[in-house]
C-alpha cells in the first residue's frame, strides 16, 4: 500500500475512533489499535505507540477546557500521578518481554470491560465521610454545579491509590488512556462525585502515558508515518465530539452502539491473540 | 486586595500551557506530515513486522539534522516529542505553582512524579 493511501485510511478511521471515543468517554485508542492491527495489518507494537501519541493529544487538549471551569480536582490528580505514573513506567518496561498475542488478549478482556462500564448508570453521590488521610493530603475540595458550589470528601485513600497503580500499568502496557479504570478507582472506591473524577481523570492521562510513551519513544515504537494520521484524525475526531456533546444531551443510543461496535473488536482481539494471528 | 497566587490562577496557567502544548505541537506534526505525503506520498510501506524506527528520527541529532534538511519524518517526530513535553511541562508549573502557595507537601509530590518520568525516560533508554 503506498504511503499517500495508508495515511488518508488511518486519518479517516482515527476520525471516527475520536468521534466515538469522546462521545462515549471511552478514549480513541480503544477503537485505534483493533483498527490498525486487524485491519491494516500494523504490528501491535507501532500500534500502541501511535495510539499512546493520540491519547496525549486528547487528554490534554480537553483536559484544558475542564481545569479552566474549576471541575478538576488537581491535588488529587497530583496524588494520584504518582501511582498512575509509577504503573506506567511498569507497563512500558514489561511490554517487551510480554508475547504480542498475550497483549492483544489482554487488550480484548480491558475492552469488554470499558465497555460494560460506560453503559452503567451513574448517580451522583456526595460523599461526606471523614477520612484523616484524604484530610492531611487536602483532597477534600468543592465543584461547581448550577446551584453553586458543592463540597465533598474523599474516602479510602489508599484503594484508591493502588487501583490508580494498576490503570497505570493497563495504560503502560496497552497505550490507552484506560480512563475506564481510572473512574472505577475514583468512583467507586474513592466515593468522589462522577463530575469531579471524569474531569480529574482525563487530567491525570496526559501524564500517565507521557511516562510510558518517554520509554516507547527510545524503543522505536513510536513510528512518525503512523502516529502523524493517528494523532492528527484522533485530535480533530474528539473536537467534533465535544461540539456534539455540547448540542445534545442525551446520548444513551450511542453509547449502546459503541458498546457492541467494541464488544465486537474485543472480541476479535482475543480471538487472534489465541490463534496467534496478532 | 492580596496578590496571593491561588488556586484558581493555578488552573489558568495549567490550562494554557496544555493548550498552548497541543496547538504548537501538532502544527508542526501537521507541517511534518504535509512534506512526508510530498515527498514519499507514493513510496511502499510495510509495518507488519516490527523493525523499530529509522535511524534519523531516533536520535536526538538525526532528528535535528533531518529538520534542517527538510527530512518530513524527523520533523513529525520533533512535534510528537513537543507533545509527550507537554504535561511533563504542566508539571513542572504545578510545581512552581505549589511553591508560590508555600504548599510543601503538594511540591513533595509534585517532584516525585516528576522524579518517576525522570527514572522511566533512563530505564527506557538501558532496555
Amino acid at each position: 500500500m503506498s504511503v499517500l493511501v495508508l495515511t488518508l485510511i488511518i486519518l479517516v478511521g482515527s476520525y471516527f475512533a475520536g468521534l466515538l471515543g469522546s462521545l462515549t468517554g471511552l478514549g480513541g485508542g480503544v477503537v485505534i489499535i483493533p483498527l490498525l492491527t486487524l485491519l491494516l495489518k500494523v504490528d501491535i507494537h507501532y500500534a500502541i505507540g501511535a495510539s499512546l501519541v493520540s491519547v496525549i493529544a486528547t487528554s490534554s487538549g480537553s483536559a484544558a477546557a475542564y481545569v479552566k471551569e474549576g471541575i478538576t480536582n488537581i491535588r488529587l490528580g497530583m496524588f494520584l500521578e504518582i501511582a498512575t505514573t509509577a504503573g506506567a513506567m511498569v507497563g512500558a518496561l514489561i511490554a517487551v518481554y510480554i508475547p504480542t498475542h498475550y497483549i492483544a488478549v489482554l487488550f480484548g478482556v480491558i475492552l469488554i470491560l470499558s465497555a460494560i462500564m460506560s453503559l452503567k448508570k451513574k448517580a451522583e453521590i456526595i460523599n461526606q465521610e471523614h477520612s484523616a488521610l484524604a484530610e492531611k493530603l487536602k483532597l477534600n475540595s468543592t465543584f461547581p454545579t448550577n446551584n453553586g458550589s458543592v463540597a465533598y470528601k474523599v474516602k479510602n485513600v489508599v484503594g484508591g491509590f493502588f487501583m490508580m497503580m494498576f490503570a497505570g500499568t493497563i495504560s503502560g502496557l496497552l497505550g490507552i488512556g484506560s480512563g475506564a479504570l481510572k473512574v472505577l478507582a475514583m468512583d467507586t472506591i474513592m466515593r468522589i462525585p462522577f463530575k469531579v473524577s471524569t474531569t480529574t481523570s482525563n487530567f491525570m492521562i496526559g501524564v500517565t502515558a507521557a511516562a510510558s510513551a518517554v520509554v516507547y519513544l527510545q524503543r522505536g515504537y513510536i513510528d512518525p508515518g503512523l502516529s502523524m494520521p493517528v494523532a492528527i484524525g484522533v485530535l480533530l475526531g474528539a473536537l467534533s465530539g465535544s461540539k456534539i456533546l455540547v448540542h445534545t444531551s442525551s446520548s444513551g443510543w450511542l453509547r449502546w452502539v459503541f458498546a457492541v461496535v467494541v464488544t465486537f473488536l474485543a472480541s476479535q482481539m482475543i480471538y487472534n491473540g489465541f490463534t496467534g494471528k496478532i | 486586595m492580596n496578590n496571593k497566587f491561588k488556586d484558581t490562577d493555578m488552573q489558568a496557567v495549567i490550562g494554557w500551557i496544555l493548550r498552548a502544548g497541543v496547538l504548537i505541537s501538532m502544527s508542526v506534526v501537521f507541517i511534518g506530515g504535509a512534506l512526508y505525503l510530498y515527498r514519499h506520498g507514493q513510496s511502499h510501506v510495510d509495518y507488519s513486522t516490527f523493525k523499530g524506527v529509522p535511524d534519523f528520527v531516533h536520535s536526538a541529532g538525526g532528528i535535528i539534522n533531518g529538520i534542517f534538511t527538510g527530512r518530513g519524518r524527523a520533523i513529525i517526530q520533533a512535534g510528537i516529542i513537543l507533545l509527550i513535553a507537554t504535561p511533563i511541562i504542566r508539571v513542572v508549573f504545578s510545581a512552581i505553582g505549589f511553591v508560590l502557595e508555600k504548599d510543601y507537601l503538594y511540591l513533595g509530590i509534585t517532584i516525585l512524579v516528576l522524579f518517576i518520568i525522570m527514572a522511566s525516560m533512563l530505564s527506557g533508554h538501558a532496555g
